[in-house]
């Protein structure tokens, strides 16, 4: 498939299937990359789980402490199984490190390889993600499977096909807006050398308005100053719900039909906003940049 | 290998009036001007580069010689388009660096002193693989290459080791494989022997050599080594303050910037005080080893006087070390560069 190009001048062969050539080799590179840290990794792997069982005991004082049966529509089960699917739903849209690596790569000058080699630094930065997340997948399905087996009468019975289908879509698509969304969040290190208190304020509001903390029904109550608007409908409207209550969810039937339908056409909306802004940003940095670190 | 549309007349690298102005930040010392720093900065704009004219021509070895700060690195960055540029026009093999067209970032290669395009944790060898794919190199080609390129360096039993567990010039010298597998017309070399032992430069410049002997690739190397200048390249361009100061052959430094010539005689007796200052200023004297500084317009006539004066068991006459003369340059100060007496003595 190569042959040739050497002889030849200019683009002619970057193929569909070279660049998907040249994916496969940085991810398979990436992969190899992840590994050499395994341990590591599983540690990591199981130390998600702790904030979780916090999280169920907290609602469970909650739900005893009250009279009430359900909070904001949500039961004591749907509460749990609502924040075991938002951690499904993480392990897909959370990015540790991307946006922190940018900046870093930025700041001390790494960032020169992918100027000079004639390679993409964002799609190279994603098969790199892909790889990550292969890896994590790989060492977290045991646990995943355990605790799930475990709280399963917390859940209500599985959804149509049909629903499983979207909830899957909205699962890659929040992999997809997520890594989008902290790589933009990285490329401010173009414009300022340190961004980690940027980068920590975007990760307590992203926790807050996307559903990880608690799910976003239940800011309906909160008025933004606008007549008949609450907060939880200007937050659906943003992209963070997609990084872990949306495919949560979907999954608890809480979106059906036509709902369903427009909450996936906005994700993919703000994929597409979030790409041409990543790209824009690269574009802009990088004729900026000043190849700090010699 | 490379049959581009450009003709072999014009130069591989054009650069025209080319400055680039960095803008800093002044942070005085002190917790009150930090805080005052939060919403005034004093900032200031510093001329890196002040309007670069160069022409390099297909094959040329060139290095660029200056004290730190000096412009190189800069320049560096600007002709392989990791910066643009405040002023001024550059093209390399035709192209517009800072444009970072693919098509461009394949014929040419950057090799930064201490920064690696190998992965740290991963065998050279995967990086290797990489790198075929990046830069799209057949792989029969890639293979025929990289086993020469290994063989020529020795660094075969290398391979399968992690980077990260590589001494400093283990590394280097797998960074110059890493740079050379796509056989770029154009090779930039930043600091490339810095911080190696002698027989690590040693065979850097060897590799080098060879390089230049089995391909027409054009080479721009910075370094403060005049061992790399002197064994590699004959043309020499000195930077100072962002500007040209000389380009030139490295012989012809030497004839426009010292005006004398270094004696060395081992006399029978040790002079006496006061002998030898009118043939020359005395730079070292040690017992009968005496190093005079002979102005070179005069050495014709003083020499055969002066051995025909005294009794002289041997004697050596050679130009200002390269070193000093170069020091000289940077201080702007050419015309008056005094060898140092251990420079001198040990010669």
């Amino acid at each position: 498939m190569n042959s040739g190009t050497l002889a030849e001048p200019g683009r002619s062969g970057r193929g569909v299937l070279t660049s998907l050539h040249i994916w496969w080799r940085m991810l398979v590179i990436c992969l190899e990359e992840r590994l050499a840290y395994r341990s590591d990794f599983a540690l990591g792997t199981l130390m998600r789980f702790l904030p979780i069982v916090t999280q169920v005991f907290l609602w469970t004082a909650v739900f005893a402490a009250s009279s009430r049966s359900d909070i904001a529509g949500y039961s004591r089960d749907n509460i749990v199984a609502y924040y075991l699917l938002t951690m499904i739903t993480r392990a897909f849209s959370s990015m540790p490190g991307l946006a922190g690596g940018i900046a870093r790569s930025i700041r001390d000058g790494s960032v020169k390889k992918y100027l000079i080699q004639p390679v993409d630094y964002v799609s190279f930065l994603l098969a790199s993600r892909v790889a990550h997340k292969l890896v994590f997948y790989a060492v977290a399905v045991v646990p995943f499977a355990i605790v799930f087996f475990v709280c399963r009468s917390y859940f209500p019975p599985a959804p149509d096909a049909l629903t499983v289908l979207a909830y899957l879509v909205s699962l890659v698509l929040s992999f997809l807006l997520g890594f989008f969304l902290e790589a933009t969040l990285g490329m401010i290190g173009f414009w300022f050398l340190e961004v980690s208190s940027i980068i920590f304020a975007y990760m307590l509001l992203q926790y807050l308005l996307s559903g990880h903390m608690f799910p976003i029904d239940m800011l309906a109550g909160i008025p933004t100053g606008l007549a008949g608007v609450s907060l939880a409908d200007v937050v659906r409207w943003l992209p963070f719900q997609y990084t872990a209550y949306f495919p949560a969810s979907v999954w608890l039937g809480k979106v059906q039909g036509w709902e369903l339908a427009g909450g996936l056409v906005l994700e993919f909306a703000w994929l597409v906003v979030m790409i041409i802004i990543c790209r824009l940003a690269w574009w802009r940095g990088t004729r900026r940049y000043s190849g700090f670190g010699g | 290998m490379h049959n581009r549309s450009e003709s072999a007349a014009e130069p591989v690298i054009e650069v025209a009036g080319l400055a680039k102005e960095y803008r800093v930040y002044d942070k005085p010392e002190g917790l009150w001007a930090s805080l005052r720093g939060l919403w005034h900065r004093e900032s200031r704009t510093i001329e890196a580069l002040r309007g670069v004219d160069l022409r390099v021509e297909r094959g040329e070895f060139l290095a660029m010689l200056g004290p730190n700060g000096a412009g190189k690195t800069t320049f560096l960055k600007l002709l392989s388009g990791i910066i643009t540029p405040t002023r001024g026009a550059a093209r390399v093999l035709g192209h517009v660096p800072w444009e970072r067209t693919d098509d461009f970032r394949r014929r040419f290669s950057l090799v930064m002193g201490q920064k690696n395009q190998l992965w740290w944790d991963l065998p050279a060898a995967e990086s290797f693989r990489l790198h075929q794919e990046i830069y799209q190199i057949e792989p029969r080609r890639f293979e025929q290459i990289r086993d020469e390129l290994v063989e020529m360096l020795d660094v075969g039993q290398l391979l399968g080791q992690p980077v990260r567990e590589l001494s400093l010039g283990e590394r280097m010298k797998l960074e110059l494989v890493a740079a050379l597998l796509h056989e770029p017309e154009v090779l930039f070399l930043d600091e490339p022997t810095i911080g190696l032992d002698v027989v690590a430069q040693h065979t850097i410049h060897e590799f080098l050599r060879n390089m230049r002997r089995q391909r027409a690739v054009t080479v721009i190397l910075t370094t403060h080594y005049m061992k790399d200048v002197a064994a590699l390249c004959e043309r020499v361009v000195v930077v100072t303050k962002g500007s040209i100061l000389y380009d030139g052959s490295l012989e012809q430094i030497v004839d426009r910037f010292t005006t004398h010539k270094v004696v060395t005689l081992d006399f029978e007796e040790p002079p006496a005080a006061g002998q030898v200052e009118r043939f020359g200023f005395p730079c070292d004297i040690r017992g009968p080893r005496v190093t005079l500084r002979i102005d070179r317009t005069r050495i014709a006539e003083v020499l055969p006087e002066l051995l025909a004066e005294k009794q002289v068991r041997d004697v050596s006459v050679e130009d200002v070390p390269l070193e000093e003369i170069v020091a000289g340059l940077f201080r702007g100060a050419a015309a008056a560069a005094v060898p140092a007496a251990e420079a001198v003595g040990a010669g």
